[in-house]
């Protein structure tokens, strides 16, 4: 900090799940430097070492209330890497539908119940779209909360009938799925995703999810925009534009995806990274720092397969539960955004071209999505195959080593599993906030949204503007898996 | 952020009043015994001294979910951050609050525990203490209301028959019962999943995997890998609630003997292979 700056501790932050603080040094009216802080630490790696592999699947889902699924999804990969297995086709869709109903339930949630609801902030009164605004989204009270609830319950019973329930299914299994749907479950299912795709086309959209998947830039989306047909997108856009959102939040414009929703011979996302241009993506370059992070270290950065997680109660240095996940040695951000950009698709694409991530390219990222996965669901229900295996089993060898790779909503989900003498030696977990939200790292690289809050208009001594809860919330964080 | 900071200190102060304190996760005392694992947001102050300034003040405390009710999966293994409940550490009395806790109108911490619990059992707890009308007797032992805790999980439970006559599911997915290999702990777990549903019409058993008995506190540490039964003798260590071993050892063994072709084979497919016969009553 230097002498001129001013110190401020922000937090706690509402409508985020799990805790964060973050440490302000403001100089010159602006952010000079911006500290990411997670206060909770859990200890899920600790507590796993030693259990049968298995338990795995118990276990981990618990992490999170929001993000359970993908936890489960990313624990059964690696178990099945470890078991050398892979399920019958109709596990494999099973367990596609199952992520992609909370994925897809996650990003409404976001959109509609943290995201919107600052715009209905005092901060804009007399914007021309503030009384709107706060009529449609203020929390609990708005037109939209109580419309979107009862629609994503709805949406939520795709998971009674795949998974049992919702969060913290075992219906995910390294061989399949232990649920095996017969035909009229699966006319259900198709029904409860009708029902959500006219939600989408008639409140979110005011257009067909097809309109919307073949938008290929910033330009087709404001003609798109023009035309009438309502829906919160266009609401959004509108408040993007008069806000110029696609100009606040840039982050570090290193993309990264490690692809998800496998299909017969692709997966439905590739893995991959961004930056610039495309490049594969190598999973061995994958470490975690710990030099501003409360944990003990063995000195030089840890590739997850070995890494170690023992926390202690204090270090110089050290501002976050929170370790630093690396790609070779950069810093790179995840999420939605960061999926379609290495997808390839053309929206995505362009609007990161020229201003990099920005806040209101995450959020159309997302709600983008939602109109490219419920046509992959509705695929994938009639590709299923009553009275075909739905599971398969193999036992976890004594001495094996797994790696489970998925994107969950919130971006890249990855579990490194050891097995000795037949019981968890070692479980290191990388949750998507976990890239996004880190600390420094030791050659002194802020994370990715310290990146992106540096430079923002910010008083030493006022309210801090509502443009820091944007960028904070456009990454749609989950503190509680950033800190397993 | 300052608002919220600013509303939880008058929590604190009295300055509003707090009908319910809802407190959803584990208390995590540690590293030793400071706190220190778990701050809250914008100060040095631990989360659980928030709770217990504002537990003092709140006319009602309710833990949402096993993790605050008793420890929880955070408590599993080493427990790293010395987590405990509210009111229990495990199945000990204590916790943060310590066994004697009351609120001022005489409850004590009310626990909807369950891992996660139902919506509508928080929903309709809340219903009920703003209504006025939720009183010591209507929880149970460990505190629990009764309303979904004096239930168990068999009841209700659509693979029943397979029960009755011991045909065992042997693999995820089968459509047998899940007690005998699987670890269903479903005959001993307080709680109504298969009467109230999940999900519109979901539960465990319906998804295919076992119950892991997530209501009672313990459930993280069962001793055993929770997908598979234990067993003494070939006689699964938990046996059903209020059933004499004699007994359930004599009745598994004669309905074991008398399952019906239909019901033993359908137990270990993934889909019907036989359907019940159908009968007709005119000649």
């Amino acid at each position: 900090m230097s002498p001129e700056s001013t110190r401020r501790i922000v937090g706690p932050f509402n409508r985020v799940e799990g805790d964060l603080e973050i440490t302000l040094d403001i100089a010159e009216g602006r952010i000079a430097a911006a500290y990411v802080n997670s206060p909770l630490y859990r200890g899920f790696e600790q507590i796993l070492q030693g259990k049968m592999p298995a338990d795995a699947l118990v276990l981990v889902p618990r992490i999170c209330g929001i993000c359970s699924v993908a936890q489960s999804a990313a624990s059964a990969l690696a178990l099945a890497d470890a078991a050398g297995i892979e399920p019958p086709k109709n596990g494999r869709l099973a367990a596609n539908l199952t992520l992609a109903t909370e994925n897809l339930a996650d990003h409404l949630t976001h959109f509609y119940l943290f995201f919107m609801p600052d715009f209905a902030r005092a901060d804009y009164a007399g914007r021309p779209w503030h009384a709107a605004t706060v009529e449609r989204f203020r929390a609990t009270v708005g037109s939209a909360p109580n419309q979107v609830l009862p629609a994503r319950a709805r949406f939520m019973q795709m998971m009674g009938l795949l998974a049992g329930k919702w969060p913290h299914t075992l219906a995910v299994q390294p061989g399949g799925s232990t649920r095996p749907l017969q035909s009229s479950e699966i006319f259900r299912l198709h029904r409860t995703l009708r029902e959500f795709r006219e939600f989408l086309e008639t409140v979110t959209f005011g257009a067909r999810l097809d309109e919307v998947a073949v938008i290929a830039g910033r330009a087709q989306l404001d003609v798109w925009r023009a035309r009438p047909g309502g829906g919160d997108l266009r609401a959004f856009l509108a408040i993007a534009e008069d806000l110029d959102l696609w100009h606040l939040g840039r982050g570090t414009d290193r993309f990264m995806s490690y692809g998800c929703y496998r299909e017969e011979d692709r997966r439905l996302f590739p893995a991959g990274l961004w930056h610039g241009a495309a490049s594969a993506l190598d999973i061995a370059a994958i470490d975690e720092d710990i030099t501003h992070a409360w944990y003990a270290a063995a000195g030089l950065p840890q590739h997850p397969a070995t890494g170690s997680t023992l926390p202690v109660a204090e270090k110089d240095g050290a501002y976050s539960w929170c370790k630093a996940p690396r790609l070779a040695g950069q810093v790179v951000e995840t999420g939605a955004l960061a999926r379609q950009v290495v997808a390839g698709h053309p929206l995505a694409r362009d609007m990161i071209e020229g201003h990099g991530g920005s806040v209101a390219a995450r959020v159309v990222a997302r709600l983008l999505e939602l109109a490219l996965v419920l046509p992959a669901m509705e695929r994938w229900l009639t590709e299923l195959s009553p009275g075909e295996p739905w599971c398969i089993t193999a036992p976890t060898a004594e001495e094996t080593l797994g790696v489970g790779l998925i994107e969950a909503a919130r971006g890249s989900l990855g579990h490194w599993i050891t097995v000795r003498r037949g019981r968890i030696h070692n479980y290191q977990i990388i949750a998507p906030t976990t890239w996004n939200f880190s600390p420094r790292d030791a050659a002194g690289q802020p994370g990715a949204l310290e990146q992106a809050l540096a430079g923002l208009p910010a008083s030493a001594t006022k309210a801090l503007p509502a443009a820091i809860h944007h960028v904070v919330r456009s990454f749609d964080p989950c503190m509680v898996c950033t800190v397993h | 952020m300052d608002e919220a900071r600013d509303l939880i200190d008058q929590c604190v102060s009295g300055a509003t009043a707090v009908d319910v304190l809802c407190i959803e996760g584990s208390l995590l005392r540690g590293p030793r015994g400071t706190g220190g694992f778990h701050r809250f947001g914008g100060g040095a102050k631990p989360m659980i001294e928030w709770v217990r300034q504002i537990a003092a003040r709140a006319r009602h405390v309710v833990a949402i979910g096993s993790c605050s009710s008793w420890g929880g999966i955070t408590a599993a293994g080493i427990n790293p951050t010395d987590a405990c409940g509210l009111q229990y550490d495990g199945e000990a009395g204590g916790g943060l609050l310590g066994p004697d806790f009351r609120d001022p109108g005489g409850l004590p911490v009310i626990n909807v525990a369950g891992c996660p619990p139902h919506p509508d059992w928080i929903t309709e707890t809340l219903a009920a203490l703003a209504h006025g009308s939720l009183r010591a007797e209507h929880l149970d032992d460990y505190g629990r209301p009764r309303f979904f805790a004096d239930q168990l999980v068999h009841h209700g439970c659509p693979r029943n028959e397979y029960y009755e006559f011991k045909a065992s599911a042997h693999k995820p997915s089968d459509q047998g019962c899940l007690m005998e290999q699987l670890g269903c702990k479903g005959t001993q777990a307080h709680a109504d999943c298969n009467q109230r549903l999940w999900n519109g019409e979901g539960s465990c058993l319906r998804g295919g995997y076992a119950c892991i008995r997530c209501t009672d506190p313990g459930f993280e540490e069962p001793g055993h890998a929770f997908s598979t039964t234990p067993k003494i003798a070939g006689i699964p260590l938990g046996l059903p609630s209020d059933m004499p071993k004699a007994w359930f050892i004599a009745l598994a063994a004669l309905s074991k003997s008398a399952t019906p072709a239909r019901v033993r084979e359908n137990a270990t497919a993934d889909h019907m292979l036989r359907a019940p016969s159908v009968k007709r009553t005119k000649k």
